[in-house]
């Protein structure tokens, strides 16, 4: 599942998963970030986050009309419930649905070797 | 005879699936039986007891303050850790430092654990409050070694807990 996901070219995916504050409800967000990744937050308490071991950072794609990562911080894996692979209804929205990283929303590359 | 075998094979795939499944269901939303590893949980459980933990009290959100339960680990999603829930959410519980004793309130959605052997426990006094969604379920009886064969007992380690629940 998370492993799987850790490829090369960062397969970024919508995953459905249980909201870390209300253990009821389900939500669907876009991960952008795995652990050990570096995300500029949008709107978090702090500026730059590394996101810690066994967790990910995922984000609404409309952002400032979305409960995510940019309000309670990195979520764990453990939460994920599953990944949102195809809209199915209604029939004029069938679609599989693609990984993509939004424009700008994505890990920071550091590099690791600066002369 | 070849369409005897071919029937028979098939009956058994088709007992093999329907046992399958009714396990899984079982498994899923009934409960489950844990082997235990690890000192954090002495002198409740010790390394290779063997626990049930019941599924329904999670699904049904009635777990409770002092239950002992297996949640998935907030690090590692492969792991499981046995705890005992010392807060849930709103409570005031103590975060005990070598130094210092602070307070937290525990945030919606999350629960405080902490292990029974609390010198020897990587627990939420180390990692915080863990989300009420990793936990799997709630251990309710010990299964193994015979000689302990029973419910578990309550925490043997004084708790000053307030609750958001209490009205005083």
């Amino acid at each position: 599942s998370c492993h799987s996901l850790r490829a090369r070219q960062r397969l970024i995916t919508r995953g459905g998963e249980w909201s870390p504050r209300n253990p009821q409800q389900k939500i669907i967000k876009r991960v952008i970030g795995l652990e050990g990744d570096f995300i500029r937050t949008m709107g978090y308490k702090n500026r730059y986050v590394k996101v810690p071991d066994g967790h990910f950072w995922i984000e609404g794609d409309h952002h400032g009309h979305s409960l995510d990562s940019n309000s309670f911080g990195p979520v764990s894996v453990g939460l994920l419930h599953g990944r949102a692979s195809h809209i199915i209804w209604p029939p004029h929205r069938w679609q599989r649905i693609s990984p993509a990283l939004p424009p700008n929303r994505g890990p920071l590359e550091i590099n690791e070797d600066q002369e | 005879m070849f369409r005897g075998l071919l029937g028979k094979t098939l009956g058994f795939v088709g007992y093999t699936i329907q046992y399958g499944c009714i396990a899984h269901c079982a498994f899923e939303y009934i409960g489950e039986f844990v082997v235990c590893s690890g000192p954090s949980m002495e002198p409740t459980i010790v390394s290779h007891d063997i626990v049930f933990s019941e599924r329904m009290s999670r699904h049904l959100y009635k777990i409770q303050k002092g239950d002992i339960v297996i949640a998935k680990s907030p690090y590692d999603p492969a792991m499981n850790i046995c705890k005992r829930v010392i807060g849930l959410e709103g409570d005031k519980v103590s975060t005990r430092s070598d130094i210092f004793t602070s307070h937290t309130y525990v945030p919606k959605g999350h629960v405080w654990l902490e292990g029974d052997n609390l010198r020897n426990s990587t627990d939420s006094r180390s990692y915080g409050p863990i989300p009420y969604g990793l936990i799997r379920g709630r251990v309710c009886l010990k299964l193994w070694p015979p000689h302990t064969f029973g419910t578990l007992g309550e925490n043997p380690n004084k708790q000053n807990v307030k609750s958001f629940k209490d009205s005083d």
